[in-house]
């Protein structure tokens, strides 16, 4: 199946219950199109993981997922060898009674063969093919995380030393986020194809909310979306994303609401703000009420 | 597709002059991205760009303005609203009219490094509003890194201390072959600081300055850093201070603080501080105000006294001390000193600088 333009890319998305708009659907279509990794920012809960699940589900291809966190390093992120089993071949040949100079250079070699490595996310995906590759959370890491990153992402090969290059016929599709909860450095950002992710408007979200949950009416939808924009705009310290509506839709439609009354929503209250401040300063100011 | 192509490149060359790091190699991006869309059609062309050229969300309303400009005709989208400048003004906090001249002008002037200069040395008390409001912008882009503190907690390291768990543990995993050792070394976490900010009446020219200052203490370390207001009631501001933006933080905290410009009762207050726990135990604790005690001073120097055994240092910051000839008379000031580790100016943009620097080594 070839995609041929952003909007059947949409449509592809919008099937898997991802509702991208053009921007975003014209940043994926460009990122297969010319084998760019994608770069999307912005708020936590904006659907930045989430678009990656989807796309994997689109192409039909396994995601591939690296969390990043602080101390993440190469031998978590590329491959490891695998120290064991070149122990437990050693001990094998030696019971069978391998000896000899000519022996020991070849077991020698043998060692470093491609069956002792262990693919770490970053090869895995080079190796995989389809695939999608998520780096998650890059703002996460290191800066030294993002420099080798930055040599994978170039040229889609990696090199281990005992064993030569292994490089991706056809390189995967690769989304990496970030929270900005610092700067990425912009050599990383050069190579790929940024986007942010802004909250959903008001329609695109009922739409999704619909769209996730089929027992949401169309009021609820909209009281639900009304009440996220205002608390969006409320000047909280963490403003709901669409992730924490989706939660609150759902957390309602379990209590079994019809429509958002305040009770109800004080009780949810919970599910949409993480935060003791924010809660006690929507309580205060009535921010609730559909 | 040459004719496209200058097209794109004068977009780009538009794009870097106006501050879009819209270099060679992100232009390339556009071009090969142009090539794959249907460039008829205008919104195409936008995204192209915006993806291709942006490196991030400051950029975004550059980019929009940009397109508009160059490409002729009305936006291409809806567009966000470009995110709101904060002027920082006196206004946002200080309900109390004071205005030393000039109060209408309430412009965020461009900081050029000269004016700056000068302005750092100033005294907020005397200084116009618009200069006061620049004072805040430089005073908010500070960064303030903390003194580190060694934790009892170890962490893997290349060199340190052998780690025996760690190397037998993996040693054990290969089959009895020890192929490395393993190392740790103590973590080390920043050191807390607790900030007791006096909002009485006699500070009151200084009090919303100070408060801005504690907003970057709590924005560079909020993990590590308390912030209380004090005049005639103790009352905890940190999570107010919390917001990122220093102008919804500012009014957020006034409106927290309920004894603006009151009297000053410190020797009580720091009773009641130490009293509710251990919340200075280990911290530096950094006490701004000028020692007006309405209370009585010998409580202050004996609560004082009590500060000084549980805190790693005491400093007081008295915005008075800049001013020349200046003694410290006042009861209350008396009283403290004897207590402090150390007794620092705080009335100019270079004295919070000087002691954001005084916070960030032992």
């Amino acid at each position: 199946m070839d995609i041929e333009t952003p909007g059947m890319l949409a449509r592809l998305l919008g099937e898997h219950a991802y509702l991208a708009d053009e921007g975003l659907a014209t940043a994926c279509f460009l990122a297969l199109r010319m084998g760019r990794p994608l770069f999307l920012e912005g708020e936590a809960g904006v659907g930045k993981t989430e678009l990656a699940k989807t796309l994997a589900a689109v192409l039909g291809a396994p995601l591939i997922r690296l969390q990043c966190y602080e101390g993440l390093d190469a031998a978590q992120a590329l491959y490891d060898w695998d120290f064991a089993r070149q122990l437990l071949h050693l001990k094998a040949a030696e019971a069978t009674g391998a000896t000899g100079a000519g022996d020991a250079a070849r077991l020698e070699g043998e060692l470093y063969d491609r069956r002792f490595l262990i693919a770490r996310p970053l090869l895995k995906a080079l190796e995989t093919q389809p695939s999608v590759l998520l780096v998650d959370e890059v703002d996460r890491a290191d800066d030294e995380f993002e420099a080798f990153l930055l040599e994978v992402l170039s040229d889609f090969t990696i090199s281990v030393p005992e064993l030569g290059t292994i490089s991706a016929k056809t390189p995967p599709v690769v989304v990496v986020t970030s929270n900005r909860t610092r700067d990425v450095h912009d050599a990383l950002k050069r190579r790929c194809l940024y986007h942010w992710l802004e909250h959903p408007g008001f329609e695109q979200e009922v739409a999704i909310l619909l769209r996730r949950l089929p027992d949401c009416t169309e009021t609820l939808a909209a009281q639900v979306a009304r009440a996220a924009g205002r608390l969006r705009a409320a000047g909280l310290v963490k403003p709901p994303g669409v992730a924490e509506t989706i939660d609150w839709t759902e957390a309602l439609l379990t209590l079994g609401a019809r429509d958002l009354d305040p009770g109800l929503a004080a009780a949810t209250l919970g599910a949409v703000l993480k935060y003791r401040e924010d809660q006690r300063a929507v309580r205060e100011n009535g921010l609730l009420g559909g | 597709m040459g004719d496209l192509t200058a097209t794109l490149t004068g977009f780009a060359r538009t794009l870097r002059a106006a501050g879009v790091p819209a270099d060679h190699e992100r232009t390339q991006n556009l071009l090969r991205a142009a090539a794959c869309l249907d460039v008829t059609d205008r919104r195409a062309v936008y995204w192209a760009g915006r993806l291709t050229l942006c490196a991030g969300p400051d950029d975004l309303p550059r980019y929009d303005r940009c397109f508009a400009a160059y490409f002729g005709g009305e936006r291409a989208r809806p567009g966000r609203p470009a995110p709101a400048v904060v002027t920082v003004t006196r206004h946002t906090v200080s309900p109390r009219g004071e205005d030393a001249g000039g109060d209408g002008d309430q412009r965020a002037l461009p900081a050029t490094a000269s004016r700056a200069e000068v302005l750092r040395r100033r005294d907020v008390a005397r200084v116009t509003a618009a200069e006061l409001a620049e004072i805040h912008l430089l005073l908010s882009i500070l960064n303030a890194r903390r003194e580190r503190r060694r934790s009892r907690r170890f962490a893997p390291a290349h060199r340190g201390r052998l780690d025996a768990r760690r190397t037998i543990r993996e040693t054990l995993r290969r089959g009895g072959e020890t192929a490395r050792l393993r190392r740790r070394v103590h973590r080390s976490r920043p050191r807390r600081v607790v900030l007791l900010v006096d909002v009485s009446g006699s500070m009151a020219p200084y009090a919303d300055t100070l408060l801005r200052f504690a907003h970057v203490l709590v924005r560079c370390e909020p993990r590590a850093t308390e912030v209380f207001s004090v005049g005639t009631r103790l009352t905890r501001v940190t999570a107010e201070l919390r917001h990122r933006d220093p102008g919804t933080a500012m009014r957020e905290v006034s409106a927290a603080i309920p004894d603006w410009s009151g009297g000053t009762r410190l020797g009580e207050e720091l009773k009641e501080f130490l009293d509710r726990g251990s919340g200075a135990r280990g911290a530096v604790v950094v006490i701004a105000s000028d020692g007006w005690e309405r209370g009585d001073p010998a409580l202050l120097g004996h609560q004082m006294a009590r500060l000084s055994r549980l805190a790693r240092r005491v400093v007081w910051v008295n915005p008075h001390k800049g001013q020349d000839g200046y003694q410290p008379l006042t009861g209350g000031m008396r009283a403290a000193l004897p207590h402090v580790t150390a007794f620092v100016a705080g009335h100019s943009l270079a004295a919070f600088e000087e002691l954001a620097e005084r916070l960030s080594h032992a």
